[in-house]
């Protein structure tokens, strides 16, 4: 062991302790104590400068008002499941959207293919605010959609401020976080499988329901993890895009924080989401961990 | 070429139509001469015009550059050590808490690490400014920097590393002279990542900046909510314009340097 390799461990180890790990300790600690009107809005029931005795004090005066507001009040509980339901839908969406592009690329010429995953993650360089704002102007009462289905004499659609546009916009801007871990699937299939299975005497859409499909699990798998965890917490589509039907969790600790200014129920709402999200957060970096380990 | 089946080419045009449609149609109408953003009238540029005059875009715009290029080198420095201790530091005490601490961020709504790295500036008196928010964008973007360069960490041929070592270089050496011009092009492109990211982060900014300072997004999504505008239309294609003149250059750059690559080792197997 020499300095230089534990400074190399130890350096990125402390700044993640300090700026990941220790900031959800406050949250936790801070969801378990009271609203205060003052500044910050709470009155802290720790102070770990009293030592033991005031961990002991804590620990025995310990209530879980906040948790208990979150499942009297109908607004949150409501909204994690409308969360859970919209990400769910959306990540569904994106697969069917995402899918036969991923596909579509790994058929292409090799010499295209470079050009086309371009293409793919262009988008996701440029300004997610950006790529949300771009449907407003589409979705809207007087937008360009609206136009052009007036030239062909559908009357106008309502789609801007409701869940349709929320989900528009999901598909829309994490649609190259499906496309990309599917195609790098597809690109790596032996070819030969299919052709063998063609050979046996399936036909081509029996080849790919019963070998494409199943041997792109691990991309679809990620894929659809890779949508659904970040879209359960969504606040920029929901604000911009939804409307007062549209209930998501992410908006709701928004509020609670910016403009109720009731620190301790934000805190508690957001460790509630945290809880929800550690199983498919633990599945996600086993498959990662999995795809990782299988590449070394 | 490969015969590509009407299915295959249907999926790939519509596809890119639905990610390419609503971008050029934000660009087409921010030279709308109309201040109804859904009418054409006539072509002008005079949104531009009023953009560069617009001290409070200005301002917030040379805010966000600069924590980008703060928050992006140090999460460049700090997500490739990183990537090295998850893919050659073999085993040491905590490994699985850092390995899930580099993924779970990558995965974390947005909303939860602002807010507890706001009670976290708060609870140690931090001053919310360009420091607080260079801080948060760092912590996040390290992870997809270490995501980016371990990937390519795995990929290579491990044996060149053994040989300078057997050749009597230094870890450190070796890692400087061999490992590093390697992973070079991962190393770029997750710079370039952590860059735009926080570029374009909206909501950790909004938790951790102060009224000090704003940052772009903050100042779009104000006076988005209120809805479209030609000032924005304008302020999109410019930022669009950096972005795709950004990422055609890396990617020129980063075929180059592995021909380059790619012609050096023939030429040293030649040599043999």
């Amino acid at each position: 062991m020499d300095v230089r390799r534990v400074s190399l461990i130890a350096i990125p180890y402390a700044w993640l302790l300090l700026l990941f790990l220790v900031p959800f300790g406050i949250v936790l600690k801070i969801s378990l104590s009271d609203y205060d009107l003052s500044i910050p809005p709470y009155a802290p029931k720790l102070d770990l400068s009293g030592g033991w005795a005031a961990v002991r004090e804590f620990l025995g005066a310990l209530d879980f008002d906040n948790y208990v507001f979150l499942t009297q009040d109908d607004l949150y509980w409501k909204a994690y499941l409308s969360s859970v339901r919209i990400a769910l839908v959306s990540t569904f969406l994106t697969l069917l959207v995402g899918y036969p592009i991923a596909h579509a690329m790994a058929q292409a010429a090799p010499e295209w293919r470079p050009t086309l995953l371009m293409l793919v993650i262009l988008p996701f360089w440029t300004s997610f605010l950006i790529r949300v704002y771009a449907w407003i102007g589409i979705l809207s009462g007087e937008g360009y959609l609206n136009q052009v289905l007036g030239v062909v004499g559908i009357p106008p659609l309502q789609i801007l401020n409701t869940n349709i546009a929320v989900y528009i916009g999901i598909v829309y801007t994490y649609l190259p976080f499906m496309v990309l871990p599917i195609y790098a699937t597809l690109e790596k299939l032996d070819t030969d499988l299919i052709e063998a299975a063609q050979d046996l005497g399936c036909t081509k859409r029996e080849a790919f329901w019963r070998v494409t499909l199943p041997l792109s699990r691990p991309g679809i798998i990620a894929g659809c993890f890779l949508v659904f965890i970040p879209a359960v917490g969504e606040f920029v589509i929901p604000s911009l895009l939804g409307g007062s039907e549209t209930l998501m969790i992410g908006k709701v600790l928004w509020e609670e924080f910016f403009n109720n200014r009731d620190w301790p129920v934000a805190s508690a709402v957001a460790v509630v989401l945290l809880l929800i999200l550690v199983i498919p957060i633990v599945l996600f970096q086993r498959n990662e961990q999995r795809a990782r380990e299988a590449g070394q | 070429m490969r015969n590509m089946s009407w299915f295959n080419v249907s999926a790939l045009t519509l596809g890119f139509a639905f990610l390419y449609l609503p971008m050029v149609i934000l660009i087409i109408y921010s030279f709308n001469e109309s201040r109804l953003v859904t009418v054409w009238a006539g072509f002008s540029t005079k949104w531009y015009g009023e953009l560069l005059g617009n001290e409070q875009f200005l301002d917030a715009a040379w805010v966000t550059v600069r924590v980008a290029i703060f928050s992006s080198t140090i999460a460049t420095v700090l997500g490739t050590m990183a990537a090295y201790v998850l893919v050659r530091g073999g085993r040491f005490f905590g490994r699985n808490l850092f390995s899930g601490m580099i993924y779970a961020p990558l995965v974390m709504p947005e909303v939860i690490t602002g807010l507890s790295l706001l009670l976290l500036f708060i609870a140690i008196s931090l001053d919310r400014g360009i420091l607080t928010i260079v801080l948060a964008h760092t912590t996040f973007s390290m992870c997809y920097v270490s995501v980016v360069v371990s990937s390519r960490l795995v990929s290579f041929d491990r044996s060149v590393e053994e040989a300078a070592l057997d050749l009597g270089a230094t870890p450190f050496d070796a890692f400087r002279s061999v490992t590093l011009p390697l992973i070079m092009p991962a190393v770029v492109s997750g710079w370039l990542l952590a860059f735009t990211l926080s570029l374009d982060d909206l909501v950790i900014a909004s938790f951790t900046a102060g009224p000090a300072a704003t940052t772009l997004p903050i100042q779009i999504y104000s006076s988005v909510r209120l809805g479209v505008s030609p000032e924005i239309n304008a302020l999109s294609t410019i930022l669009i314009a950096i972005v795709t003149l950004g990422v055609i250059t890396a990617s020129l750059i980063t075929k180059r340097s592995l021909a380059r690559q790619a012609e050096d080792a023939r030429r040293a197997l030649a040599e043999e």
